[in-house]
């Protein structure tokens, strides 16, 4: 499906925003969330350029899910290490794992159902943590109020990531034409939920 | 008065495919993104010196390239409707244009610096003459001196900057030479048929498709290190860095899926992604 001049636009500014995050949203943080949210960042600045280069179809791919996993993950990461200090380490070990055991049930030849357990137990866990971290600690008021605008934004990437889920699975909920068609101005949204919400915290 | 301001725009709008804008304007950013590397005070005459001089000496040398190579433009399907091949500019007027151009970014250039005139010259030179004229007909490796003359502009920049050519701006230029593999190889492969009917020798009829998908890999890497380590030693802030590393990560991954995941579509991702990190890598280094 070729990408229409407002797609482009759409996921270009998420390009921007995703690159100013990464040069100017995290400075001053400590050395793993600067890594964790860089990873994120730049996973998602290089995934929303490919699919300007290659089109939508690149979403087609089988190594999207090895990458989509990143961008939760590392988030999620971050924001424990930066708010959950007595699960830091614990947390980074899950994620790590997580990882690998998404990458090699990916790679090798599994049953198709453990491979999506172990998917959807590493991807729901990282998505709920995005969602629900920042909204807890915003209605505490422990950090600024428009700190939850992240976990918004986790909700949004939740939101894509079960359309995709059910495009590549054959059972989409709506058109697959709908589904790529709102998907760039959803990444946008969900960036941009993001950066606002780091900014504002 | 109207007849004038008519032949004017006919003219401009037939002589502008010959310079090539993408390409001029992207190789006069890395100019300016080689100036800006030096972090000096902002002299804006002297940018806007820099980048006028520098205009009409890549332009002029690209107008020439083409006016050497109106025959071949002639029987390659990707080429044969440029203005010289097609017919709608002569060669004597391609060539008057390309020396003017030539002769005044040149001349420009060793008003504002004589070294920075030297190294102005010496692309034009390596372009030209080097790639151009003696090697383009003769052997696949001359995309090395072309290579070359595309990182000129980068270190010229740089020299007008510093006062001297140093490592930065040789490792700088060396960024952009090892860029430039990624693009030409991958038009000499897309257009291979074009290039065997040219008779134009290149790096797939040379090594195959294999060899040169690992050369253009390969070439990609060295760009990216030493941008890289340009980046560092110009001491660029933490944010761009870790910008810089990120960009780089993604080159590098397209890189290894040229060799081991080959496709056409995977090729030209590369060969656009390359062009962005370019210019995204320019960006940073100034600021």
């Amino acid at each position: 499906m070729k990408l229409s001049p407002l797609n482009r636009i759409l996921l270009l500014l998420t390009c921007l925003l995703a690159a100013y995050q990464v040069v100017d949203g995290i400075n001053g943080l400590e050395n793993i969330p600067i890594i964790a949210y860089t990873i994120a960042f730049g996973v998602l600045l290089v995934a929303c350029l490919l699919i300007i280069i290659l089109g939508l179809e690149v979403l087609n791919s089988r190594v999207v899910v090895m990458f989509s996993t990143i961008i939760p993950l590392s988030l999620s990461s971050g924001l424990v290490w930066q708010h959950v200090a007595s699960l830091r380490t614990a947390y980074l070990v899950f994620a790590i794992a997580g990882y690998l055991a998404v990458l090699v049930t990916r790679s090798i030849n599994l049953p198709i159902k453990l491979s999506t357990v172990i998917l959807a137990v590493v991807h729901g866990v990282a998505g709920l943590v995005v969602f629900l971290l920042p909204s807890i600690l915003a209605a505490r008021g422990e950090t600024h109020p428009g700190f939850a605008l992240i976990g918004l934004g986790g909700a949004m990437i939740g939101l894509g990531g079960l359309l995709l889920y059910f495009l590549k699975t054959g059972r989409p909920i709506v058109s697959r034409e709908i589904i790529l068609s709102i998907l760039p101005a959803l990444f946008l949204l969900m960036t941009l939920s993001f950066v606002a919400g780091f900014m504002l915290s | 008065m109207m007849a004038v301001f008519n032949l004017f725009r006919t003219k401009f709008k037939a002589y502008l495919p010959l310079i090539k804008s993408l390409q001029t304007g992207l190789l006069l950013a890395t100019g300016v993104a080689g100036y800006m590397s030096a972090h000096g005070p902002l002299n804006l005459p002297l940018l806007l010196s820099l980048a006028g001089s520098l205009f009409l000496a890549i332009s002029g040398s690209t107008i020439l390239n083409m006016w050497y190579d109106c025959d071949l433009d002639t029987v390659m399907n990707r080429t044969h409707n440029r203005p010289l091949a097609s017919g709608t500019i002569t060669r004597r007027e391609a060539l008057a244009l390309g020396l003017v151009f030539s002769l005044a970014g040149v001349g420009w250039s060793f008003t504002l610096n004589s070294l920075y005139g030297f190294v102005v010259l010496a692309g034009l030179f390596f372009d030209v003459i080097v790639y151009t004229i003696w090697l383009k007909r003769r052997t696949s490796w001359s995309i090395l001196w072309g290579g070359i003359s595309g990182g000129i502009p980068i270190l010229a920049g740089r020299v007008l900057a510093t006062g001297r050519i140093d490592l930065v701006g040789l490792l700088l230029m060396m960024a952009v030479l090892f860029w430039i593999p990624t693009h030409i190889l991958t038009y000499t492969m897309r257009y291979f048929e074009d290039y065997q009917a040219a008779q134009v020798p290149t790096f797939p009829s040379r090594y195959g498709f294999e060899g040169t998908r690992a050369i253009i890999a390969l070439s990609a890497i060295i760009a990216a290190a030493s941008i890289g380590v340009a980046g560092v030693m110009i001491g660029i802030q933490a944010g761009a860095l870790r910008l810089m590393i990120v960009l780089s990560a993604g080159l590098l991954l397209l890189s290894a899926a040229t060799v081991f995941r080959p496709s056409e579509q995977v090729n030209f991702s590369l060969f656009k992604y390359a062009s962005i990190y370019m210019l995204a890598s320019m960006v940073l280094l100034s600021l």
